[in-house]
């Protein structure tokens, strides 16, 4: 069926695309993939699970031994019935992936041969046939291919497949290993939706659709009520930020009468640039972008979200769900262009939480929770990217952000791996997690420290490594932009723009700062000084199996060298230069022009070299730092906690933001709905009194009758009689 | 004449009434509006007899004809009371009170 | 296949035949079901069983509105398969029947949502099963016949004939409070069917005493009835339908008697009937009134607060089954949303959020129904980590519980999203505050979801929780694949409900400017 709706799309439009009639015809197939992979791994996870009774044992790497005894019973039952499933789940579920990988590179290549023709066709759009018709909105089930969504695909499917097959020996022994793998197939699939959709609501399908895997592998270990709670959090507080997305869906659809990027792109220029329509679109935009990419004020569920297993962490919390948001803006750049005003606030949304992240990060024990925090922060400066204008650099720095930070969280899993086997051993409950319980893990571990280390100096931007390219570039966008652009001319609360921009310059140069500092504490508590697992643990660490390893590796290439996608015009001399801004020329470069005012600003070299040279002496200068500081022994667990007061203290707490919402928002909300709407207005009010009441009246009329039936006949007679009288005299004396 | 008939009838009907309000006895209170029955009765004969009509006349006997019917299930009425309660005094029987 | 259904001659039987077919089967049943005693040996034959018989009748049902369904032509926007049979001709009134998009809808979403509700609560009625499933058949005759009425006194007939049967299936086969629930149930359904009654009178009056048939009296009453007169008429006719369908704030009633009724019950209680009347009844007679601004926006302010009252009065629910009623409440907002918003879209979202809250809200009845009849308790703290032990369950109430939450690709987004759209254009602010419903809505489902099968699991209930059996879990399949169905390909039934949205639109926008041309004296016939 599908074959014949494909067949019918491809008569109907004019075969003048380029890529009409080549590989890229298809595009459906990468979603439907890992579709499949989901439907097989499903029915791997429930139909066992309906013949063998339940499923009764919790097998959680990361939350200690509560159910030892459980655990030795599972290994037992595990050699006869699931490992011949699992099994069947290990090949599917990376390998509907990888097959992806392959299209997606296929269609990529095809691309390439399309060449410069490319350029000027625009969209590779397809349409699967009708979703919603209703009157005049049609909403079709419609994918679009073009150089943005081709290289977003690349980094799901790419990074995705090495997380799978990572994941082989990360979840190896855990009781739900097929429903792990069904949920992360579903997730690719949802992810592919979101960034091959060719409407806003075909977008929102896949949008919608990763906060729920996000939101089941989160949960994962749902036994735990934390976890539970963690993937709660994460829907709920993704569904604030939908309701903004759906606003603005709603807007543009009552305003422009379309919903489809095409349509959007070309009605847009109806739009008063700079209107308050055209701001209010973009700023409910961001307000969907805040929530799925964990910005200000609503990043509150990443850092919760590592409950999560962690590869899971690593794709879906790191490398592509929480990217979303900029791509999304990227995506609706042609609207962000006429909205400066949106876009500053977006910039100063995304310097804000940057730098406010990275402070957290600094006090943080958990080693996910160092990451993850880490990762709100790299969000922020993709915002930031795509705040002035500069798409590219955005869609860069997600792109290396998405491999180094993938190979951060892989290696951490690999790190809690290894710690969790150790205490398995050993049957002691301790954090496999907590960095307190790490240290000199180098000489167990050499890979994992290896590439960590290469991942460590790409996010805190040291030269030739990914990291430092891509935030080089976006720092040079923001002070290009301050210098000259179509928002420095405005003014917020009555500051100029420009200053803000520099402002926010400065914002990224101190986040850059901070950034080195917490990351290199990170690698030497985990990595170095002397090692605190415990005696008996130690000889039990070691290196994660050859499945964990290489994909880590793949990473640590792509970490080193991710950089030359993009590189300078300056450094032109490293190899070709700006490969991925010609690239995404097309979708994004008259967008990223009418925001900086015409022509995007060029520096001269000498700036450049400059801005680089602070760029580069601010991540030194923090590693240096952090060398220094975080060198001597480490304090014991309680005494260092004992120490922490003011500042720090609420730096460790992550400045009591989860605290404060939970009392003056979530309490509040549930006591107002439980004792005055139920409690007072429904079962008082308006059951009470009203329905109830009207009952109770007349009961009492009802009552006041009775009375009167005495049911002695004689008062019934005396009754009849005055009343013949009464009538008698009436008509009598009348 | 007329005048006499009626108000002989007007008689017979109120003591008719008084003793339906008056005595407790279930028995009597039956008899009085037997009474009160034949006084109706007794002001139709006079009436057709004025008018000359024959209308009034055979509504007696009617009256009559329901008379005895309600004669026969008041008295059933009133022995099955007897027979339940012990007595016909009806101050002592309100089963229907409400 | 049509030419099967041609030679059958299909479209002139089969109206009639769904509304008598169930009363045939209800008097069957009388005559000759019989109820399994649990545990004695059945001395008697299988199909002889109450429920079976139930079954076979329901499946007769499903198959007739099926064929309907085929022999159904969305081109045409006029009545289908329309049967005239003569009454009572003084008054005018006749056993009209007929279908378009909208009543084509409805009928396929009661024929085939109550034979899953039968199959899934199989157990679940255990004092008198015979009265109680043939009064379900004839509920389900009253339903039809609802949705089927072309007539205005044969639709007060039906109307009638979904609220008693329902009263004697709480008030007999019900729960503790069961006399109380019923009790609650009839008066207020009954106080608006006699408003309606009145109402229906003062328009058969005013259209000349001599029709009841809808297309006629709309003809007649067009123009003839003032502003004022109008606005009391429709109030008439709205306070029923509110009422029916548990409007805020006419909803108290639900919780109790949904959670006092069989759980098939609950899921045929018949919320559609009266939102459906709106959009048959009360709109197209009273533009006029339906456009007065004034009561347009109250109303559309009531639902906007109903969306969110529900849901934050669902969401500390501490009983599972009065959350559902809760949130069924907070659907039934976004109803009359749509429909007072009175776009092409919002309309054809309505529906689709009444079928969604026919598919969603009913499954999540069924699937709570489940977890009480085996732990004997329906109090959400008493449970925890099902998902363990019963992992069909929480993978069915998972999939239920996110489409209700209005998840793109389940039936609940695209109606949400429809009556948003559509709502947005007129009433920019209440579809925005109704937007919030939406953030609310994951709250209150996915906070009961964890407690019920996330969690630590709990000692003394959840031990108890078995998972599906294979008759549940038919069911179980057939509502994921609606759900599915419905919100990834809902374009044959948005297609068929296009029509009769735009003719509404019409009729009340042209409605109103006769009225508006009416002389203001025409006061109250």
């Amino acid at each position: 069926m599908m074959l014949a709706l494909l067949q019918a799309a491809a008569e109907a439009s004019p075969a003048a695309h380029p890529l009409a009639g080549t590989v890229a015809e298809y595009v459906w197939m990468l979603p439907l993939l890992p579709l499949l992979g989901f439907v097989i791994n499903g029915l791997l996870s429930i139909v066992p699970a309906y013949h063998a009774g339940p499923e009764d044992v919790s097998h959680d790497p990361e939350a200690g031994h509560t159910d030892m005894a459980h655990e030795e019973a599972y290994e037992a039952e595990a050699t006869t019935f699931h490992r011949r499933w699992n099994a069947l789940s290990s090949v599917v579920g990376p390998l509907v992936v990888g097959i992806a990988f392959v299209l997606a590179a296929a269609i990529f290549l095809a691309m390439r041969a399309a060449g410069p023709s490319l350029e000027t066709a625009g969209a590779f759009v397809r349409t699967y046939g009708s979703w919603m018709p209703a009157g005049e909105l049609r909403i079709n089930w419609g994918l679009q291919l073009d150089q943005l969504s081709m290289l977003m695909t690349l980094i799901i499917t790419g990074v995705g497949t090495l997380i799978h097959l990572f994941s082989i020996g990360y979840m190896r022994t855990d009781p739900g290993y097929s429903r792990y793998f069904a949920y992360l197939n579903l997730f690719v699939c949802f992810m592919l939706v979101l960034v091959l959709g060719g409407s806003y609501p075909v977008l929102f399908v896949g949008w919608e659709g990763v906060g729920l895997c996000s939101y089941l592998l989160i949960g994962f270990w749902f036994s735990d009520e934390s976890n539970a709670n963690a993937g709660k959090k994460a829907f709920i507080v993704n569904r604030v930020g939908d309701f903004g997305f759906l606003v603005a869906m709603f807007l543009l659809w009552a305003n422009l009468g379309t919903l489809d990027y095409a349509g959007v792109d070309a009605a847009a220029t109806r739009l008063v640039a700079n209107g308050a329509l055209v701001t209010a679109i973009c700023l409910f935009l961001f307000l969907g972008c805040a929530g799925k990419s964990a910005q200000l004020p609503l990043y509150i569920w990443l850092p919760d979200a590592m409950a999560g297993p962690t590869p899971v962490s690593a794709l879906i919390h790191a490398a592509t769900m929480v990217t979303a948001g900029v791509y999304l803006i990227a995506r609706s750049g042609a609207l962000f262009a006429l909205a400066p005003f949106a876009s500053l606030l977006v910039a100063l949304t995304g310097a804000l939480t940057a730098l406010f992240a990275a402070t957290i990060g600094l006090k943080q024990w958990d080693i996910k929770k160092v990451l993850a925090y880490s990762t709100v922060s790299q969000l922020g400066y993709m915002f930031v990217a795509a705040g002035v204008g500069a798409y590219s650099a955005a869609v860069f720095h997600l792109a290396t952000h998405a491999f180094f930070k993938a190979l951060l969280f892989l290696g951490a899993g690999s790190v809690i791996y290894a710690l969790h086997e150790a205490y398995h051993h050993t049957h002691r409950e301790e954090d496999a997690q907590d960095m307190r319980n790490m240290g000199g893990l180098r000489r167990h571990m050499p890979v994992t420290w290896a590439l960590m280390w290469a991942a460590t100096l790409a996010i805190a931007g040291v030269p030739v490594f990914s990291g430092f390219f891509s935030k080089d570039q976006i720092l040079g966008a923001v002070y290009g932009a301050a210098r000259h652009s179509a928002i420095g001319e405005l003014r917020l609360l009555g500051i100029p723009g420009s200053a803000i921009l520099y402002g926010i310059y400065v914002l990224g140069l101190v986040t850059a700062l901070i950034t080195a500092i917490y990351m290199t504490r990170m690698m030497l508590y985990t990595f170095h000084g002397a090692n605190r697992t415990g005696e008996g643990e130690r000889p039990h660490l070691h290196e994660a199996p050859w499945i964990m390893t290489g994909p880590l590796a793949v990473l640590g290439v792509l970490t080193v060298f991710g950089g030359w996608l993009n590189l300078p015009a300056v450094l032109h001399a490293l190899g070709p230069e700006a490969l991925l801004d010609r690239w995404l020329a097309p979708v994004v470069a008259r967008a990223s022009a009418t925001l900086a005012g015409g022509e995007v600003a060029h520096l001269s070299h000498a700036t450049e070299y400059a801005l680089i040279g602070a760029a580069v002496a601010v991540s030194v200068l923090g590693i240096g730092f952090a060398v220094v500081r975080y060198r001597g022994p480490l304090l014991a667990k309680r005494e260092a906690e004992a120490a922490e007061t003011g500042l720090g203290a609420a730096v460790r707490q992550a400045y009591y933001v989860d605290r404060g919402i939970g009392r003056y928002l979530v309490e509040p909300t549930i006591a107002l709905s439980r004792k005055v709407l139920w409690r007072g207005l429904d079962v008082g009010l308006i059951d009470g009194v009203i329905v109830n009441g009207s009952a109770a009246l007349m009961r009492g009329v009802a009552w006041a009758g009775a009375r009167i039936q005495t049911g002695n006949v004689g008062n019934y007679a005396w009754i009849v009689a005055v009343g013949a009288l009464v009538v008698i005299g009436a008509v009598a004396f009348r | 004449m007329i005048a006499e008939a009626l108000f002989f009838s007007a008689i017979l009907f109120t003591i008719g009434v008084v003793g339906v309000l008056t005595r407790r006895n279930a028995l009597i209170i039956f008899m009085c509006v037997e009474l009160m029955l034949n006084a109706v009765n007794l002001s139709f004969v006079a009436l057709s007899k004025m008018h000359g009509a024959a209308l009034g006349q055979v509504f007696v006997v009617f009256v009559m004809t329901v008379a005895a019917a309600e004669a026969a299930v008041g008295l059933a009425i009133v022995i099955a009371v007897y027979r339940h309660f012990g007595t016909v005094e009806l101050q002592n029987i309100n089963l229907l009170r409400g | 296949m049509r030419d099967v259904l041609a030679a059958l001659r299909l479209d002139a039987w089969v109206l009639p035949a769904l509304m008598v077919w169930p009363l045939l089967g209800a008097l069957l049943i009388f005559m000759f079901g019989r109820t399994a005693r649990p545990g004695a040996a059945p001395g008697f034959a299988p199909w002889r069983d109450v429920r079976v018989l139930t079954m076979i009748v329901l499946i007769g049902e499903a198959l007739m509105s099926v064929g309907l369904w085929a022999i159904f032509d969305p081109g045409v926007t006029g009545w289908q398969a329309r049967i005239d049979l003569p009454w009572i001709p003084e008054w005018g009134a006749g056993l009209t029947l007929g279908v378009d998009g909208i009543s084509l809808v409805m009928v396929l979403l009661t024929t085939l949502l109550m034979p899953l509700a039968v199959l899934a609560s199989w157990d679940n009625v255990r004092s008198k099963v015979r009265s109680y499933y043939g009064l379900l058949l004839i509920l389900m005759s009253g339903t039809l016949g609802v949705f089927l009425a072309l007539d205005l006194l044969l639709f007060y007939v039906c109307w009638e004939l979904v609220l008693i049967p329902m009263y004697f299936m709480i008030g007999i086969s019900g729960g503790r409070e069961r006399a109380r629930a019923s009790h609650k149930y009839f008066l207020a359904a009954f106080i608006g069917s006699l408003l309606m009654l009145v109402s229906i009178i003062a328009l058969w009056v005013a259209g000349g005493s001599q029709s009841f048939n809808l297309d006629a009296l709309l003809i007649a009453t067009r123009g003839a009835i003032g502003q004022t007169a109008q606005t009391w008429l429709f109030l008439g006719f709205f306070t029923a339908f509110a009422v029916k369908s548990a409007f805020f704030p006419f909803h108290t009633w639900l919780p109790d008697a949904q959670h006092e009724a069989p759980t098939s019950g609950a899921v045929a209680l018949g919320i559609k009937v009266g939102t459906y009347g709106i959009l048959r009844f009360a709109l197209p007679f009273f533009p006029a009134a339906a456009l007065d601004p004034t009561l347009r926006l109250t109303i559309i302010g009531l639902a906007v607060a109903g969306i969110i009252y529900g849901a934050l009065v669902a969401m500390v629910q501490p009983d599972f089954k009065k959350l559902v009623s809760y949130a069924s409440v907070s659907h039934l907002g976004f109803v009359v949303l749509g429909i007072f918003a009175l776009t092409v879209q919002s309309i054809q979202g309505a529906m689709m959020v009444m079928i969604g809250h026919g598919v969603s809200i009913g499954a999540l009845f069924l699937l709570v129904g489940m977890l009480q009849d085996r732990s004997g308790t329906g109090m959400i703290q008493r449970f925890g980590g099902i998902a363990r032990v019963a992992p069909l369950f929480a993978a069915s109430l998972t999939v239920v519980a996110l489409s209700t939450i209005g998840l793109p690709g389940t039936n609940g987004f695209v109606g949400e999203f429809l009556v948003l759209i559509g709502a947005y254009g007129a009433y920019p602010i209440p579809a925005v505050l109704a937007t919030t419903g939406v953030i609310l809505a994951a709250v209150y489902l996915l906070w009961a979801l964890q407690r019920v099968i996330f969690n630590p699991r709990t000692a003394d209930e959840a031990g108890d929780v078995r998972d599906l059996d294979r008759r549940e879990l038919v069911a179980m399949v057939g509502f994921v694949v609606a759900i599915l169905w419905l919100g990834i390909a809902p374009g044959p039934v948005l297609r068929r409900i296009e029509g009769p949205a735009q003719r509404i639109v019409e009729q009340v926008t042209r409605g109103a400017e006769t009225a508006a041309a009416a002389p203001p004296t025409a006061a109250l016939p």
